[in-house]
């Protein structure tokens, strides 16, 4: 009976981790498509790098990352049987997560209302480079924030079955898998944040 | 003690490690955007990506306890990883000799 436990264990983390290397490999695509892009428009992609206000995506990268230690203690709460840290420390996590997405909101307006989005009369009469580099940056950072969203609901639902005791030190992979996935989201930013707001 | 050894040979990541991973994260991110301050010229893209690569290994070997997983999965990590590196090396062996 515990060998067939451990089994399932192992095969929840397996399977958490498959589905992490699809997610690699997707976002990987669109960071391959901005380097192929930046060697054929290098100083179109410099002059909309210079658009980019730094501050936001800086304070993003501090946001998710504190974001990120904060579910990995709450797995470690939860292993060393103290739910209610454990609780706190999810509900920190998922509060990190929702300022992710009011900063984001508040850059994505700001950049929005000078007149950089997709098709813009700005865009579309500017450079052609310029106009893929906002496209790309749009498409990246929102299929990121869809990433950030789901991760939210995720994360809520395991917030609520620990605080109903389901998720314990006895059992705990959901809690393990949901961290896992955000910190790949985490994981993720790490490398939109240096290659949209600094290498250009 | 840094590790302790679960009843059920599970590792446990003690609070204090990953304070000290998030901590050498955060310097890490203050040092990626002085970098990218100085003038380094094709510098800045090597220098930003070594320290995104150093900091995403931070991530899954602690956060993600890749450090403490068993031999298949650091396998799978490894070809997923090299994947990924066979696509965007060939794509540039491409676009370089165009």
């Amino acid at each position: 009976m515990i060998q067939r436990d451990e089994n399932r264990y192992a095969g929840a983390k397996l399977g958490i981790w498959l589905f992490l290397f699809t997610e690699i490999l997707l976002f990987g695509g669109l960071f391959l498509l901005y380097a192929a892009y930046l060697s054929q428009y290098p100083h179109e992609f410099a002059s909309a790098g210079h658009e980019m206000q730094l501050a936001f995506g800086f304070a993003n990268t501090l946001v998710l990352i504190t974001s990120s230690m904060l579910a990995a203690m709450s797995l470690t709460a939860v292993q060393l049987r103290e739910q209610r840290k454990a609780l706190i420390m999810l509900g920190a996590t998922i509060f990190c997560a929702i300022i992710f997405l009011v900063n984001k909101y508040f850059e994505w307006s700001s950049e929005i209302n000078s007149g950089f989005y997709p098709n813009s009369p700005r865009l579309a009469t500017g450079p052609m480079g310029e106009a893929l580099y906002f496209s790309l940056y749009y498409l990246t950072t929102g299929l990121h924030g869809l990433h950030v969203l789901i991760g939210i609901v995720l994360l809520t639902l395991v917030s609520v079955k620990v605080s109903h005791g389901t998720i314990h030190a006895g059992n705990y992979v959901l809690l393990e898998n949901s961290a896992l996935y955000w910190h790949l989201v985490d994981l993720i930013w790490i490398f939109i944040f240096p290659l949209y707001y600094l290498v250009l | 003690m840094a590790l302790e050894k679960h009843e059920t040979g599970v590792h446990v990541i003690s609070y204090k490690v990953l304070m000290m991973v998030w901590l050498t994260l955060m310097i890490l991110t203050g040092l990626t955007v002085w970098v990218s301050r100085q003038d380094l010229g094709v510098g800045h893209i090597l220098g930003s990506l070594a320290i995104a690569v150093a900091k995403g290994g931070l991530v899954i070997a602690f956060f993600m306890h890749m450090s403490f997983e068993g031999r298949l999965l650091r396998w799978l990590l490894f070809v997923a990883l090299l994947t990924l590196a066979v696509f965007i090396g060939f794509t540039f062996f491409d676009l370089a000799y165009r």
